[in-house]
């Protein structure tokens, strides 16, 4: 190993981001089935629209947007929120992965790190409006 | 698989009927219908998938076009949001073994992301049917790596200077105690990680396959390193593309829901097989079925269908 050692070791790292990852996975994935159990109950019977292209309602595009529907107990708002915090899962990954640099004093990857998350976050700030 | 041209009709003739539900304009199935059956395919995708490691991903979108009639863009929305939920829960595993590289698949991280970017904004400037072609491509290029196999890396024994000033060489556990090795071919990994980066955003897909030829075929990096450093490195990929796609409205929540849940429990099953048996005959069905799929987007492509 070229790093130098610290008190947190790769390890201890590698267990936590594990944990944080498949907490993502299972919190989202609940999100979503009590958000399709609803929508089922309340759409079920509705006539899928896919064939044509409509583009989702502006509501359901942006941060805000869904939690305004998540206020108001609108199921696919809700699976929209379960999905948000689904593409949020590896943005945490790379927010802890930066901690985590920082913590080894390995400046070039904090640096390294730091770019990825600009980007991912440069990607969600449409979304963020 | 039934044959493509049929339900392709049937949907021609709810369009021309006026009628905005998939398939048949007589029989309109519902909401219900339709969620189940697509998380049935979608968990046979995950387990087929995750089973013979090709990724389910890949077969989602020509499953939800071809088959059930849905806008190639609402197809690659449901399909990103199970590519970043099977990454993510597979890495979980991964992770603790100690078998990723993390400095190096942060490193690429850099062309992935980037190269997601530019994926996902051409995604919405270039038309459907350039994408459906594409996507054919693609399928036609994974199976062909599918049948092939891996040769045993021939790890560099000499230190790169790139990769040594990156600290990109490390190690991994074998039964043997801790093995190290050395990274080369920086520039070149770097470049085919952009495009795998640009695949992943213009399609919705993980672009594993050429994740992995990246580490394992330029940079020599070990197999098992390169899996699983490639697998941690999709979801963040991916999540580079959800957010433009989320702002563009690709992602339908009623269609990503049973997409999403089917990959998940699909894989889940699948990667729990996996450590018991070696399928190598499920391998090359999986193949064959997914070069089926490549030759059908790419004819329905270029005929204007998709």
């Amino acid at each position: 190993m070229n790093h130098k050692k610290t008190a947190i070791s790769d390890a201890r790292i590698d267990e936590i981001i594990g944990n944080l990852l498949r907490a993502g996975v299972i919190i989202s994935s609940l999100i979503v089935l009590i958000g399709g159990g609803l929508y089922l109950t309340r759409h079920g019977t509705e006539a899928p629209d896919y064939h044509i292209f409509h583009g989702e309602p502006s509501d359901l595009r942006n941060v805000l947007g869904i939690m305004k529907e998540v206020s108001t107990f609108s199921s696919r708002g809700m699976i929209q929120f379960g999905l948000l915090v689904l593409i949020a899962t590896p943005v945490m990954r790379v927010l802890f992965t930066v901690v985590s640099f920082t913590i080894q004093r390995d400046r070039v990857y904090v640096g390294v790190t730091l770019i990825v998350l600009a980007v991912l976050l440069f990607s969600l700030s449409g979304a963020s409006r | 698989m039934e044959g493509g041209a049929t339900i392709r009709d049937m949907n021609n003739a709810a369009v021309e009927g006026g009628a905005t539900g998939c398939f048949n304009k007589e029989k309109i199935m519902s909401i219900d219908v339709f969620s189940i059956l697509i998380f049935v395919g979608s968990l046979t995708a995950g387990f087929l998938g995750a089973l013979t490691g090709l990724g389910g991903g890949v077969v989602i979108v020509p499953l939800l076009t071809l088959v059930f009639g849905v806008d190639i863009r609402y197809a690659i929305g449901a399909s990103l949001v199970s590519v970043i939920a099977t990454s993510s829960s597979a890495a979980a595993a991964y992770v603790k073994e100690g078998f990723s590289n993390i400095r190096l698949g942060m490193f690429l991280e850099m062309a992935t992301t980037f190269g997601a970017l530019i994926g996902a904004t051409l995604a919405g400037m270039i038309s459907t049917q350039i994408i459906a072609v594409i996507f054919g491509i693609v399928l036609l290029y994974s199976a062909y790596l599918s049948t092939r196999g891996h040769s045993p890396a021939t790890t560099a024994d000499t230190p790169d200077f790139l990769a040594n000033s990156l600290h990109l060489d490390s190690s991994y556990p074998s039964s043997n105690g801790l093995v190290s090795y050395h990274v080369r071919a920086i520039p070149t990994g770097f470049s085919l990680m952009f495009l795998a980066g640009a695949l992943s955003g213009l399609l919705g897909i993980g672009s594993g396959s050429v994740k992995v030829l990246a580490m394992d075929q330029a940079m020599h990096v070990p197999f098992k390193v390169s899996t699983t450093t490639s697998n941690f490195m999709i979801g963040v990929t991916a999540a580079a593309s959800a957010g433009i796609y989320l702002t563009r409205g690709y992602i339908d929540p009623g269609l990503a829901m049973p997409v999403m849940l089917g990959v998940v429990l699909g894989s889940l099953f699948g990667s729990r097989v996996l450590v018991s048996s070696k399928p190598r005959l499920l391998r090359i069905i999986f193949a064959g079925v997914i070069l089926v799929l490549g030759l059908e987007m790419i004819y329905n492509g270029l005929m204007g269908w998709l």
